[in-house]
């Protein structure tokens, strides 16, 4: 009994550790703590396997409110149920409410200081190497599907949000329906009428 | 009036779909149009400092109207307010997949949605590396404005992530540090 305790102990909090360290990097959008959770509770902790993690991205990205609370929210019951949700969203909104806090107070200086501008620049060239790292796994295993509808649609959705501007939102529920559309494809394969 | 500002950041949470930018017109609206507790630009400055600190948008917000307003508490319940929505349907969300996802109908489905969420992360990892390369959107780049110290952070950083599993942390900091370093000398 007591050996349980302490090893929910254990993972809430490395839970709570996680998505603290994480969300304090997490510059420039919800995708860039997605493929940093990615890295750390899929290839360093392997608490979740990677088709996992992309389930979570999608749902997080589809529902309302910031991404990097819904990616929280969903890891964290996955992990530990209500209470694992309720530490990984602590863990991951107090970093921004402790720095805005501070910041808040004193920002016209934090705005015009060149060296934070220029630091701030700089570290974006980190996080986008951090996410091509994750893009470059990510793609490697849909590829390695040899599925070709998949890579397809990779390839094709691609184009629909980085050229064409699309909304994540939209692709996703078009995926979905296409998704929706094989299910049908397959059932009637099977035989079964709907 | 505290508990109004709960109100307006709950909606905040409950509407923005989408993600970060989704939720701008929004948070202006209540903050700036409605409730008058910000000029616009302040509003402008805000959102200059939400983009340049970690932390998705809404939340900085949040914290940084509560601040304004009522001090540590007012920054703890506006940031509650606004997290509150994506809590509560997230869980109800999480429950529902992790009862039905080894179906083999919702596997269909959620396999259908992972090569978008794969081309999702990779454009917008694309749009982070050219704001880091040309300091521009990618409609506005200049090719002369190409920025060498970047990119040399940049491949370094692929390097010492996929051969040396460098921890991507310490990447970002790295970058940040060493970056800094640079523009400093030269």
């Amino acid at each position: 009994m007591e050996n349980t305790s302490k090893k929910d102990s254990k993972v809430l909090w490395q839970l709570f550790k996680s998505t603290f360290s994480l969300s304090a990097f997490t510059f420039g959008g919800g995708f860039v703590i997605v493929s940093l959770m990615k890295k750390k509770f899929v290839e360093e902790l392997q608490w979740l396997d990677e088709s996992e993690m992309l389930d979570i991205t999608a749902i997080a990205q589809s529902s309302p409110g910031p991404i990097p609370i819904n990616a929280s929210v969903i890891l964290g019951y996955r992990m530990h149920g209500i209470l694992g949700s309720l530490i990984s969203v602590i863990g991951t909104t107090l970093p921004p409410l402790i720095i805005i806090s501070i910041i808040s107070m004193f920002y016209q200086q934090f705005r015009d200081n060149t060296i934070v501008a220029i630091a701030l620049q700089v570290m974006r060239a980190g996080v986008a190497a951090v996410i091509f790292d994750v893009v470059l796994n990510l793609a490697k295993n849909i590829v390695k599907t040899r599925n070709v509808m998949y890579i397809a649609m990779m390839f094709i959705t691609f184009l629909m949000t980085y050229v064409f501007g699309i909304s994540a939102i939209t692709v996703i529920l078009i995926c979905a329906g296409i998704g929706v559309i094989n299910l049908i494809i397959d059932l009637r394969k099977d035989g079964n009428r709907i | 009036m505290i508990f109004e500002l709960f109100v307006s950041f709950f909606k905040v949470g409950l509407f923005s779909v989408g993600g970060g930018y989704a939720a701008i017109p929004l948070i202006q609206s209540q903050i700036v149009d409605i409730h008058h507790l910000l000029s616009m630009e302040e509003f402008a400055d805000l959102i200059t400092i939400a983009e340049m600190t970690p932390g998705p948008i809404s939340i900085n917000s949040a914290t940084f109207v509560g601040t304004r307003v009522a001090g540590l508490p007012g920054a703890i319940i506006c940031t509650l307010g606004c997290i509150l929505p994506a809590f509560i349907i997230c869980l109800t969300l999480a429950h529902l997949y992790y009862k039905y996802r080894n179906f083999k109908g919702i596997q269909t489905i959620l396999s259908s949605l992972r090569p978008a969420v794969v081309a999702l992360i990779t454009s917008a990892g694309l749009s982070i590396l050219t704001l880091a390369l040309f300091q521009a959107e990618k409609s506005a780049i200049v090719l002369s404005n190409f920025r060498i110290i970047e990119f040399l952070l940049f491949i370094s950083g692929i390097i010492a992530l996929r051969k040396f599993k460098a921890n991507p942390i310490l990447v970002i900091f790295g970058s940040g540090i060493i970056g800094t370093l640079a523009y400093m000398i030269f």
